[in-house]
């Protein structure tokens, strides 16, 4: 138990949630990590669409796509649906 | 006490007077489930919506689990919530009286207190209730069938005070409050309604970084009933119970603010003293029966004997310095229970009652009296009976602790 | 129910930001969190989620970390639906004494396998039957996940789980998969529907069409649990898909008791010969391992059975049963 958790008059009560998950990085849970071959990729978006951890990101601005490897757990499930397969999943190097 | 309004006394059973306490106190949702003996709260109360008298979603649920989860979102969704139940209904709210409760939701309920299976029996006993003591409500037992209507409008006030904000449960006695006609006078529609007041919500931190009103707000998104792990857990528990120390004064300055408005006062809000002052013996109960234990007092004054009689109005939060205060320099109190705890040496009542003496200074002699279980009537005679043998204690010291009343051996 | 029908291309969804957030605490290759990601992109406005107790409520709410962007509200395991009631009783009340901003709020119940099919259906049913205008969305991993796998109404026929392990005298779970989308039709509601994620758009549009129906609606999404089906987490989309090409998992929708196939199951009824074996898609997956072993061959073939049957039901039900 860390030292920044609050005592029970500080906490709001009723159990509301204070901060959001996406200060929680579950990218070190990952064995395997995603690697795309921009040579291959079309753009399709179906990871953007199907990853369950909303990791891969679509930016219209820049007109690609970007892996957020904070959030990744390595899960495949871009590397298995890409249709061009320009995904592979590599061990993740220390 | 003179009031300032004129009221209107009409006959109702303690049933019809919740159903119209919640008609005038601008509740926005009622969730229920029929249950004898509190059917007559919301079939009255379905007649008002029928006839367009309220302004009120009333949902009639498919159980009283239901009913209950239903009542707790509405009020997390910002609106006023009312239920009703009893016996077999309270008892399947069980998980949820605790949910609401953890969720500081300001949910108020009648319970027409009645006994709990097996075997079935739908007259009333406070077994209820009283096994639902540890759930984090508010616990309130009326005398009549005017506390009925007074304590469920004050329950609103008491539920939505921002140091509290906690359930409350409003206990009448089955049949014998419920179903039983007496004279009740009501407050004007306006009056109730600016007494209970609109529901107001007090701000909370968002996950977004915000300080918003506490509901389910599209605008202010918040998440209500994580799951919270050991390390956070025990904090939250720790604040219901500071909500509930506050609720102490909070329950005392509505009974006040009431009074100013209706003329009529119960007590200090959390208990009754009856001829206490002087006691030598005295009583200490919940419920009707404490009606019919104030005439048993006054004949007895009335012969001479120093006679008083303790009720206790809230039984959560436990009065502890009332109940002190109020016996501590009494000689032998008979704490009446019209529940049981199997095995437990007693009535929850009795043990509550006993362990706020153990640090008095003068020690009363304490015994238990289990009463009334499944309806079963005590009757006057019996009642005094009481007293007489709290008589005898102070000659011969006590004989057997805990005793039955009105059973057949 | 509108009848302009709402157009998205990849594009547009995946450029709508996520209101079910990363950093949310689901394994790997967890399909019921695609799921719902795909189901808060289908939202059309203001929107509150109530969620009964299940994988998806307690990955995604470990206090203090919330992984919700709209208004969330947990309560109980069997309260999903009576949480809807009362929060959209709530909404409707205070909408008329002019409490409420929004010119509308949608109301979403989520609810796993557990929360639906058994310890959930009571409050469903009294939800459904009282016309409370809500969608319940039902992800289906086909056991009792979060606590250990334990086997669920939805658990399939002949699948292992921990309270039907495959031992040597029971081949794993004997009772058969509940009619759940099937049953909800039975109570005359308005919409009810069958999705796959892998079919995402067939998957959104029914998200859509079910919040904008007046009323009750329900959709049945079957969601893949690499864990709990012991399959490989990389493929947990691709068995959704096989799910449905096989005939084991229709998609299909019921409007006010008209029932029609969607478009994948309706080519394979068009063309039977693009129906695949069952073989293809409980291969690979771990709880259905028996099947394969030297006592397997009339498991295999029964499956094969029920599927066959059960997709014969299906096809009479939508009218298509003549096809060749």
């Amino acid at each position: 138990m860390t030292s920044d958790e609050k005592g029970w008059k500080e906490i709001a009560p009723a159990g509301v949630c204070s901060k959001s998950s996406t200060l929680f990085l579950t990218g070190d849970w990952k064995t395997y990590t995603p690697v795309r071959d921009p040579a291959k990729c079309t753009i399709c978006l179906t990871c953007v669409i199907f990853c369950p951890d909303g990791a891969i990101h679509w930016h219209p601005e820049k007109g690609d796509i970007e892996f957020d490897l904070s959030f990744c757990k390595g899960c495949g499930i871009c590397a298995n649906e890409c249709p061009t397969k320009a995904i592979s999943m590599k061990i993740e190097q220390e | 006490m003179k009031s300032l309004v004129k009221q209107e006394k009409t006959a109702m059973s303690g049933d019809e007077a919740v159903a119209f306490a919640v008609k005038q106190s601008d509740v926005d949702v009622v969730a229920a489930y029929p249950i004898t003996p509190q059917t007559i709260i919301v079939e009255k109360f379905s007649e008002y919506v029928a006839n367009g008298e309220v302004q009120t979603e009333f949902v009639c649920t498919e159980s009283e689990h239901s009913a209950l989860a239903a009542s707790l979102a509405a009020s997390a969704t910002g609106a006023r919530a009312f239920t009703a139940t009893a016996s077999a209904g309270l008892a399947l709210m069980h998980e949820m009286l605790f949910v609401t409760s953890g969720c500081r939701s300001p949910v108020v309920m009648a319970v027409a207190n009645r006994a709990l299976s097996a075997p079935l029996n739908i007259h009333g006993d406070h077994s209820d209730s009283i096994a639902q003591r540890d759930s984090g409500w508010i616990q309130l037992y009326v005398e009549n069938a005017q506390e009925a209507y007074d304590s469920v409008i004050q329950a609103f006030r008491i539920a939505e005070d921002f140091g509290v904000m906690l359930p409350v449960m409003v206990g009448l006695d089955g049949f014998t409050l419920s179903h039983t006609l007496e004279n009740v006078e009501t407050l004007p529609d306006d009056v109730t309604k600016k007494f209970v007041g609109p529901r107001l919500l007090p701000n909370i931190l968002t996950h977004e970084g915000k300080t918003v009103p506490f509901k389910l707000d599209p605008d202010n998104p918040m998440t209500m009933g994580p799951i919270a792990l050991q390390n956070y857990y025990f904090e939250f528990k720790r604040q219901q119970d500071e909500a509930m120390k506050n609720a102490l004064a909070v329950i005392q300055k509505v009974n006040d603010e009431y009074a100013e408005v209706s003329g009529r006062k119960y007590g200090n809000g959390l208990v009754e003293v009856y001829h206490l002052e002087d006691a030598e013996v005295a009583v200490v109960c919940m419920g009707s029966t404490a009606g019919t234990m104030k005439n048993v007092v006054d004949e007895l004054r009335q012969e001479g004997v120093k006679a008083g009689l303790l009720r206790l109005r809230a039984f959560r939060p436990l009065p502890v310095e009332e109940i002190r205060k109020a016996l501590e320099n009494v000689k032998a109190v008979a704490v009446l229970d019209k529940s049981l705890s199997f095995g437990g040496n007693g009535g929850a009542v009795f043990h509550e009652v006993r362990h706020v003496l153990y640090d008095a200074k003068a020690k009363p002699y304490i015994v238990n009296y289990v009463y009334g279980l499944g309806g079963r009537d005590a009757s006057p005679i019996e009642l005094r009976g009481i007293y007489n043998d709290l008589l005898r204690i102070l000659e011969k010291g006590v004989g057997n602790p805990i005793q039955y009343l009105g059973l057949r051996e | 129910m509108t009848n302009q029908e709402w157009k998205f291309t990849s594009k547009d969804i995946a450029a709508k930001p996520d209101l079910f957030l990363s950093g949310h605490r689901a394994c790997a290759g967890c399909v019921p969190a695609t799921v719902l990601r795909l189901v808060m992109k289908a939202t059309r406005g203001p929107t509150i989620v109530t969620e009964a107790t299940g994988c998806m409520e307690v990955v995604s709410s470990i206090y203090p970390y919330t992984s919700w962007a709209t208004p969330w509200l947990h309560t109980a395991f069997e309260t999903a639906a009576a949480n809807a009631s009362g929060i959209e009783a709530a909404l409707k009340i205070m909408k008329k004494k002019g409490k409420i901003k929004q010119d509308q709020v949608d109301v979403i119940a989520v609810a796993g396998d557990g929360g639906t099919y058994d310890i959930g259906i009571q409050a469903l049913s009294g939800a459904v039957e009282r016309g409370h205008d809500f969608l319940f969305v039902l992800y289906d991993n086909e056991a009792y996940m979060n606590t250990g796998i334990q086997r669920s109404g939805g658990t399939p026929h002949g699948a292992s789980t921990t309270t039907t392990p495959a031992g040597t005298s029971v081949p794993g779970k004997l009772e058969y998969k509940k009619p759940i989308a099937d049953i909800m039709v039975a109570h005359d509601m308005p919409y009810v529907a069958t999705a796959s994620p892998y079919y995402w758009r067939d998957l959104i549009t029914k998200v859509r069409k079910g919040l904008e129906v007046e009323g009750p609606a329900f959709l049945h999404v079957l969601a893949p649990c690499p864990r709990g089906w012991r399959s490989d987490p990389a493929k947990s989309i691709e068995y959704s898909k096989l799910a449905v090409e096989t005939c084991v998992f229709p998609l299909w929708e019921s409007v006010n008791g008209q029932c029609q196939l969607s478009v994948p199951s309706r080519l394979i009824a068009l063309a039977p010969q693009k129906k695949k074996p069952v073989a293809d898609y409980l291969r690979g997956q771990g709880r259905f391992r028996h099947m394969f072993g030297p006592q397997g061959k009339n498991l295999l073939e029964e499956m094969q059975l029920i599927t066959d049957e059960k997709w014969q039901r299906i096809l009479k039900k939508c009218g298509m049963e003549k096809q060749p």
